[in-house]
């Protein structure tokens, strides 16, 4: 049996989300067409915020209205979400997103036709709430990705009871996995004995470092991205930083799809602009590959594809990308026409990357 | 002295006879390869049985069979009417002699103008088989029934009988042919004799047609008109409308011994002051005996008639086939959501009356993705070659259809949408590309009007289409606020735990429009003399605005007698009901009507509603 734990910001939630029902009824009591208004989520609003130096929602919004059944559907949508929610909170249970694109089955009208609708309307409601997806009890699929490293933490496990774990000795080959809530209730960091926190998109590599021994021959962290990172992983590294303030690289791919995922790191994800206070580390800085790598490196290369040009060129109008150094790295690339991945380094011999790449990088940034 | 060469020439020139020379011409009657054979030999039984009936009078009743033989390449042709019959003389002359028959002179509209005739069938079977053409034909209930097995002499383009005796024979009257021919039978296609026959039914609805394809396979095709077109007059030439070649056979055989009488009687249009006129124009005695003018003072004469302003010929001996006709036809053999058919007036090229008829039919099962299939026809036959290169190809292809909601790459071409396209030219002569007569040629009379047909049919479907898109926008209001606001309402009082909420307000808001909603009703009253055929027509208008409105309703109606149209303050403006309404409040609605007597059941298929003085969006109605 869970045990029912209700935190302030699940309370904070259920107040905040009662209200969207409550600012439905009321409009409706007075004989107006109900509406919801949230942030526009698209690239041309989102603006730098002073405050927190990550890239926020800007004033835009999109107006929901039952005035059409597409938007009347969503407002009934939200009120069953909130429901829902509510009593999730009040019964100390969770959910998954697909888990609650499947309950949506028994709600009629208010079904969700897919589940990417359904995260939509979860991101919706974080939007206009302020409050965290997690504080709703609602959780993604994937869980975490991987770390490797002399960190030390503590973690609440299922069973409530509080586990000391070494992220270098008291874990396997594949590291210690992030969980999807990583606030400070269920992980707090103890010690940190590193020089920097080194960010990886693909498992491959990361394997490759964890296997030359990278983290202790060069005092590093070693996290994995998988990808286009989940949000606990970003969260995760956000607070690590925080708590050990050492210096955060990314190293990924040389495609502009790999730019995007340090965007994210960095600054934060255009869907998840509303919390990127919570998820960007603004002091993450990209190492590599870059385009100029590709060419003083002489990396083995592919030829960039019309999506991929396409991609690099909307990165040019991108807030997130306006510097000087970014506008370059990205105009070079449109020249070159040419990609690389993080494994084409292998060319040198698989030492290559953890001997003489890394070195050279991280000294160039200043790092060691 | 020798011989001269010319008088060796002459022994080896002879005179090729007619069947001879088609023998050695096939392609000119349309038997260019076997596929094509098939269906010219299906085409030339089945007008004719059609032309036959239709001259006496008869509903037709066309049986259509083709058999396959031992040999792949060969099939059985059977083809039998309930048509009048040939007298035993004629059989032979009828199916044995090429250009025989009482057609070929007559200024008149008639499906005959297409081929060659039945005969050159029998010729074809003859030359690709060596079989006899066998015909059974009966003229009436008391008379004997023939059976003649016929061939042609193609050197001297006469029949020859192989055998003839009297049979008995169920049918009251009408006539069966039989013969073998070299062909090949394709299915599914567009030039199909299936769809020879179905096109044939489309456009000429009062036909009863049954067709055994060679896998015995049976199609009907009913009959859904119990009446005959009516029949094309026949008229006197066109001064325009005449070659030289006619004019001088004109007067060679014509019995008027004055040249004033014989313009003015052989010609239509032409006036004695007319006719005096032209002959001083050409400097040609009045009195003069036609038979003797000269080969100048003719192509005088002729030139003058190309020259000289007559009356437009007239355009009595057409027999379109009617827009209401035309629609029951497709309706019967495409199944579609909307239909619109039109008919224009006759209108005149180079002194030939032409009448165009055009229709369209949209939706349903019909393919979206496809370009639009065409169905031309000239004189209720079928044209199913050489579509590209037809005068009503081309008319289709310079309209822009895309305002008309069809698809069409640039603006040009034939257009792309879940349509067929029917074009039907009447004429007393239709200016065929070539002699096997299988495309229009572009006249710029027919192109024109045939444009002003289609867009006409165009309009016609953009707005069927509009309506459909705004009734589904209602339709969506409807789920709306039936079924999802009541569910907001329902499910915010249950988180906040307060009262449920009267919703009034809102959907007005919500609405804020005017839906006019229209039924049709087809029953039959009474029974047997006393049927009567009633097309009940509903007209719903509701007011989901805040604000009471007090407007005019205009209904177009067809026109039939009508009754009992409520309610009773309206005015009848020619073929339009006129209603003032209101004033209706809020959230109401009115309801008119009327009832229109003596249609067929889905012969009215939209009602064609128009307001005034009615602000804001109107759904289901046009602003007058």
């Amino acid at each position: 049996m869970a045990k029912k734990n209700i935190t302030n910001g699940n309370k904070q939630a259920s107040d905040r989300l009662k209200k969207i029902a409550e600012f439905v009824y009321e409009q409706m009591k007075d004989g107006e067409i109900p509406h919801l208004e949230v942030s526009s989520r698209t690239k041309n609003n989102i603006v730098l915020s002073e405050d927190h130096k990550v890239w926020k929602y800007g004033t835009d919004v999109v107006r929901r209205s039952a005035k059409d059944l597409g938007g009347a559907t969503n407002i009934l949508r939200s009120l069953y979400t909130v429901d829902f929610i509510d009593e999730m909170i009040n019964s100390g249970k969770s959910s998954t997103l697909r888990g609650m694109y499947y309950i949506s089955e028994g709600w009629n009208k208010a079904k969700f036709p897919t589940q990417d609708e359904s995260n939509r309307l979860a991101e919706d409601l974080e939007i206009i709430t302020k409050c965290m997806r997690e504080d709703f009890k609602l959780r993604p699929e994937e869980d975490g990705a991987r770390v490797i490293g002399d960190v030390t933490l503590t973690e609440v496990n299922r069973k409530g009871d509080v586990k000391k774990i070494n992220c270098k000795d008291d874990v396997g080959d594949s590291g210690y996995g992030i969980p999807y809530n990583v606030e400070e209730e269920k992980v707090k960091f103890k010690k940190v004995n590193a020089k920097f926190i080194i960010a990886i998109e693909t498992g491959g590599m990361f394997d490759r470092l964890a296997e030359n021994g990278f983290d202790e021959s060069h005092k590093a962290v070693l996290v994995h991205l998988k990808g286009q990172p989940a949000r606990s992983t970003r969260r995760f590294i956000k607070r690590m930083h925080k708590f050990s303030k050492l210096p955060v690289v990314l190293f990924t791919d040389g495609d502009p799809w790999s730019y995007r995922i340090f965007a994210s790191v960095a600054y934060g994800a255009i869907k998840t602009a509303h919390i990127s206070e919570y998820l960007a580390t603004p002091q993450a800085q990209y190492l590599g590959i870059t385009p100029s790598d590709i060419v003083n490196y002489e990396l083995p290369n592919d030829a960039l594809t019309d999506n991929d040009i396409n991609a690099l060129k909307s990165e040019l109008t991108d807030p997130r990308f306006n510097s000087s150094k970014w506008k370059q790295e990205i105009k070079l690339q449109l020249k070159l026409k040419k990609k690389s991945e993080q494994q084409a380094l292998a060319k040198y011999g698989l030492d290559f990357v953890t001997d003489t790449y890394l070195p050279e990088k991280l000294a160039e940034m200043n790092i060691i | 002295m020798a011989v001269p060469y010319a008088q060796k020439m002459a022994e080896s020139q002879k005179e090729i006879s007619i069947s001879d020379f088609f023998a050695k011409n096939r392609q000119i009657l349309g038997f260019d390869n076997p596929s094509k054979a098939m269906l010219v030999s299906v085409k030339e039984a089945v007008d004719n049985s059609l032309d036959a009936c239709e001259e006496a009078g008869l509903l037709p009743k066309i049986f259509v069979k083709i058999l396959r033989t031992g040999n792949k390449d060969r099939f059985i042709l059977t083809v039998r009417d309930n048509g009048p019959g040939i007298v035993k003389k004629q059989i032979p002359n009828v199916f044995g002699r090429l250009l025989y028959g009482s057609r070929f002179h007559a200024i008149r509209q008639s499906r005959g103008q297409q081929g060659i005739g039945i005969s050159s069938v029998v010729l074809y079977s003859q030359l690709t088989t060596g079989k006899t053409t066998t015909v059974i034909s009966k003229i009436g209930e008391d008379y004997p029934c023939h059976k003649m097995e016929i061939l042609i002499n193609t050197k001297l383009n006469r029949p020859q009988i192989v055998s003839s005796e009297v049979v008995l024979w169920e049918p009251a009257h009408g006539t069966e042919f039989q013969c073998e021919i070299v062909g090949r039978y394709q299915k599914n296609k567009k030039q199909s004799v299936l769809e020879y026959l179905r096109s044939t039914a489309i456009v000429n609805p009062h036909v009863e047609i049954i067709f055994e394809d060679p896998d015995e396979e049976v199609f009907r095709f009913q009959r859904v008109v119990d009446k005959l077109p009516e029949h094309a007059k026949e008229s006197k030439p066109h001064p325009h409308g005449i070659e030289l070649g006619v004019l001088k056979n004109m007067l060679h055989y014509t019995e008027a011994r004055k040249l004033t009488s014989f313009l003015t009687n052989e010609f239509t249009r032409i006036s004695p002051r007319g006719a005096r006129g032209l002959l001083d124009k050409a400097d040609i005695p009045d009195k003069l005996n036609p038979k003797r003018l000269s080969l100048d003072k003719i192509q005088g004469l002729y030139e003058g008639m190309q020259n000289m302003k007559f009356m437009s010929p007239p355009t009595d001996c057409l027999s379109p086939i009617g827009d209401r006709l035309i629609r029951k036809g497709l309706r019967k053999e495409i199944d579609s959501k909307f239909a619109y058919t039109v008919t224009r007036d006759a209108k005149v090229f180079r002194g030939t009356p032409f009448q165009i008829e055009a229709g369209i039919v949209y939706g349903g099962e019909l393919s979206a993705g496809e370009q639009v299939q065409i169905l031309r026809f000239a004189n209720r036959v079928p044209l199913q070659y050489q579509q590209g290169g037809c005068a009503m190809t081309h008319a289709i292809e310079r309209i822009n259809w895309r305002p008309y909601g069809l698809e069409q790459r640039g603006g040009k071409g034939i257009p792309v949408g879940p349509a067929v396209i029917l074009i039907h030219i009447a004429s007393t002569n239709v200016p065929f590309t070539s002699e096997s007569k299988e495309a229009v040629a572009d006249v710029d009379e027919i192109i024109d009007e045939a444009v002003r047909a289609l867009m006409d049919c165009g309009r016609r479907i953009k707005s069927h289409i509009n309506k459909k898109k705004k009734l589904k926008k209602v339709s969506e209001k409807y789920t709306l606020i039936k079924e999802i606001l009541p569910e907001i309402a329902r499910k915010s009082s249950e988180i906040v735990k307060k009262p449920q909420l009267a919703l009034d307000e809102v959907i007005t808001k919500i609405m804020n429009v005017h839906v006019i909603d229209t039924g049709i009703h087809y029953r039959e009253v009474g029974e047997g003399e006393n049927k009567q055929q009633h097309t009940e027509v509903t007209i719903k208008v509701q007011n989901y605005t805040q604000k009471e409105r007090i407007f005019k309703l205009l209904v177009k109606v067809p026109d039939t007698l009508i009754q009992g149209i409520y309610p009773e303050s309206y005015k009848m403006k020619g073929e339009v009901i006129e209603w003032d309404v209101g004033p209706v409040s809020p959230a109401r609605s009115v309801h008119l009507g009327f009832t229109l007597l003596g249609l067929d059941k889905d012969e009215y298929e939209e009602v064609d509603v128009f307001y005034s003085k009615l602000p804001g969006e109107v759904i289901g109605a046009d602003p007058a």
